[in-house]
């Protein structure tokens, strides 16, 4: 049987193991003194701008894959030219109802290009994933103690929709006069 | 008036099904309360202090007269039989069951009606004139916008968690009667010097604690850019809007931080990108939405029918009615009508089941099959030829339904209040209620003339006291309801906040300071001036003298 607690990755409309670590600053903590552990990486922004150098030579020499994750605060324009640095870019949902990152998603796929995995992770279950979908994300880290295996019907909820999104770029009014 | 396609069915069907799951995990405590509220919320459903309260959508306020009937038949079997529309053209009720709502939801979706983004931090229903398409100052119909920009809005995946709610209303005639300019987005129709359509685009007005009008953004926008240009604002506010507090979330506090330029420039930065792509409007699109809004087959009828001239002469009652709650229509012989939802002992904006039958009836009989609703929280019937207005006159006096008060003091604007609203800080039907006693005298209430009277429970407004040439407050001191006043609001195009008189006042003194100050008016207006022209010429002070003067009050007051 899956163990759901490690299983809470939905990517390709399936549960996954996830094997990315997230790193994170302590308060006050320079971004150089960063340990970085073994595997498959996601920095936050201030820590790829301080050791961009060492990441990539990680990535390079290790062929470990590296990852950024940004806050609902984090401007994507920062790393518009470094997108195609990353295998997975993440953003991070510290609540469902801040609905930031949704924007950012749009941005990173319709205004920069980034057609990665563009993952969400942190406060986030089956009612959001529909929007979450249709914003750009292809790839769901579901919240602790939310039910993972349910979330993967949250594709079907609406069969159609309105407005272009980065999954369907051409608005309803334009198919139907097709 | 706009008929669902196959898609916009599938569309709000699939929305019942999912709240429908979402109802189902909560009540099985797979969904905490935290997550339920948000989800609950944007589906209009407020748990509130006799239960849940159900807010349908009434899209920029048209009903068609089978609408109003299923309005009428779910009121009916899931509530106890009365509805109260509201100041933003909606319908709520307020007893209504949890486990049942799915189902009533369902209901709705078959006469295509639903509640979708009634509530929430997203963008709300749509509003507009309630004299759409028959208004004789009308640049152009907003209602097909109001449909483009419901559309567009609906289920938008982007901007379903914004940092507070989002209304926008649109107007598309020279006369404002959208109480635009205190919309997070108003947007008037206009033409520019080549004849060419486009819209007038304002942000960041709002009532609740900080009222504020809205600024100018934009002097013309193409009508092709409005989705895209809707788009590029919404995602400026999403991105920068204040979160850390609810009471500094709405637009217009980024707006007027940033200030109104800076904030344009912000919008028209991310606009760039945006503009000519997909999501610019064709006009194969605005014509398929707005054929379905083409003007009924109006007869060809007298401009003036002699029996309705003849029965005002004779019926001095008829004629006041005709006087207050019949309006000029732009197709001779023709008339809107105002079925007045106030009447003393009733709370302004409540119609039974009976009531909403009604004026189905009146509708379909008289007016094309169609009714609106108006944010002054009466019905409209739109499309009346004059011959018939006896009629419905007697019909709508029968029911309850003709009240001559339109534009007079007893018109007046409630919120639900205290005793339904989980938000209030006081009561308000009440006190509509006492006003509307103190003030039942007909000659009376004419002589005062057209005045505008706004009672909020609360500072969220929803009553929009400010706009009010008096408007009354409900604050809680202490855990006691209090009442504080405005005066000298306007609403339409020039529209002014009103300006506190002093500290608040205990609910029973209410009805006494209200004609305190409506005799300050009478005795010091000029001729065919209005009160809050009054206020502004004379000021504050002689009101504020005949309501706290110890030689006409010993009352208590309150400090706000």
């Amino acid at each position: 049987m899956r163990n759901l607690q490690t299983h809470r990755l939905i990517k390709e409309r399936l549960l996954q193991e996830d094997v990315w670590k997230v790193v994170t600053l302590i308060d006050g903590q320079p971004e150089l003194d960063v340990c970085l552990p073994v595997g498959p990486l996601l920095v936050p922004v201030s820590v790829w701008k301080a050791k961009k150098a060492c990441l990539i030579h990680r990535e390079y020499e290790h062929g470990t894959p590296l990852g950024i994750w940004l806050s609902p605060d984090d401007d994507p324009a920062e790393i518009a030219k470094d997108v195609d640095d990353f295998t997975v870019i993440a953003v991070h949902f510290p609540k469902f109802t801040d609905g930031r990152g949704y924007s950012t998603a749009r941005l990173l796929r319709e205004r920069y290009g980034y057609d990665g995995e563009l993952r969400a992770f942190g406060d986030i279950g089956r009612d959001q994933i529909f929007f979450l979908n249709r914003v750009g994300f292809d790839s769901f880290l579901i919240g602790e103690g939310r039910n993972a295996e349910e979330a993967l019907a949250a594709f079907d909820d609406f069969p159609e929709a309105y407005q272009a999104g980065s999954d369907l770029p051409i608005p309803l009014f334009r198919r139907r006069a097709a | 008036m706009y008929r669902y396609d196959s898609i916009d069915h599938t569309i709000v069907q699939a929305r019942v099904a999912q709240f429908r799951d979402q109802t189902r995990r909560y009540l099985a405590n797979e969904l905490s309360e935290d997550e339920f509220r948000p989800l609950r919320l944007q589906n209009g459903l407020y748990i509130q202090r006799h239960g849940p309260m159900l807010r349908i959508a009434v899209p920029y306020g048209l009903l068609s007269a089978k609408q109003l009937r299923t309005l009428a038949d779910v009121t009916r079997r899931y509530d106890e039989g009365i509805g109260h529309f509201t100041t933003r053209q909606n319908l709520q009720l307020n007893w209504v069951k949890l486990p049942q709502v799915p189902d009533l939801l369902a209901d709705l979706a078959d006469a295509e009606l639903h509640a979708i983004q009634t509530s929430g931090n997203c963008i709300r229903n749509i509003t507009t004139d309630h004299f759409a398409g028959v208004a004789a100052d009308e640049i152009a119909d907003p209602r097909p916008w109001a449909e483009l920009l419901r559309q567009w809005s609906t289920l938008h995946p982007e901007f379903a968690y914004l940092p507070r709610k989002f209304k926008v209303a649109i107007s598309g005639s020279k006369e404002d009667r959208t109480a635009l300019l205190v919309h997070d987005l108003g947007l008037q129709l206009v033409r520019n010097d080549g004849g060419e359509l486009g819209f007038a685009v304002y942000a960041g007005g709002g009532l609740g604690r900080t009222p504020l009008l809205a600024s100018k953004l934009n002097d013309f926008l193409p009508w092709q850019h409005l989705l895209t240009y809707c788009e590029a604002l919404l995602r400026v506010y999403n991105r920068f809007g204040r979160r850390d507090n609810i009471y500094k979330a709405r637009i217009k506090i980024l707006v007027k931080a940033i200030g109104s330029e800076e904030f344009a420039r912000q919008v028209d930065a991310e606009w760039a990108h945006l503009k000519d792509g997909p999501s610019t409007l064709t006009e194969a699109e605005v014509d398929r939405v707005a054929a379905q809004f083409a003007a009924p087959n109006y007869e060809n009828v007298a401009s003036e029918d002699l029996c309705h001239i003849a029965f005002q002469r004779e019926d001095k009652a008829y004629a006041r009615w005709v006087e207050r709650n019949v309006h000029a229509h732009r197709v001779p012989g023709y008339a809107a009508v105002t079925l007045s939802l106030k009447k003393p002992g009733a709370s302004p904006g409540d119609a039974t089941s009976a009531q909403m039958e009604e004026a189905a009836e009146l509708a379909e009989r008289f007016s094309f099959g169609e009714i609106r609703v108006s944010h002054e929280q009466n019905l409209i019937l739109a499309d009346v030829p004059q011959r018939d207005l006896y009629t419905i006159w007697q019909r709508a006096k029968a029911t309850g339904l003709a009240s001559p008060t339109v534009g007079l003091l007893a018109d007046l604007i409630s919120c639900p209040g205290g005793d339904f609203c989980s938000l209030a800080n006081a009561k308000s039907l009440p006190i509509a209620e006492a006003v509307l006693d103190r003030f039942s005298d007909l000659d009376y209430l004419h002589d005062i003339g057209e005045i505008e009277l706004n009672i909020s429970g609360c500072v969220n407004s929803c009553g929009h006291h400010y706009l009010g040439a008096i408007g009354i407050l409900g604050v809680d001191k202490h855990g006691e309801e209090w009442y504080q006043i405005t005066i000298g609001g306007a609403q339409g195009n020039a529209a002014v906040i009103g300006e506190t008189i002093g500290p608040s006042f205990a609910a029973a003194d209410v009805p006494d300071v209200i004609e305190q100050l409506i005799e300050t008016y009478l005795i010091r207006r000029h001729v065919d001036e209005s009160f809050s022209d009054t206020v502004r010429r004379i000021g504050l002070e002689p009101f504020r003298t005949s309501v706290y003067s110890n030689t006409t009050s010993q009352r208590k007051t309150a400090n706000a």
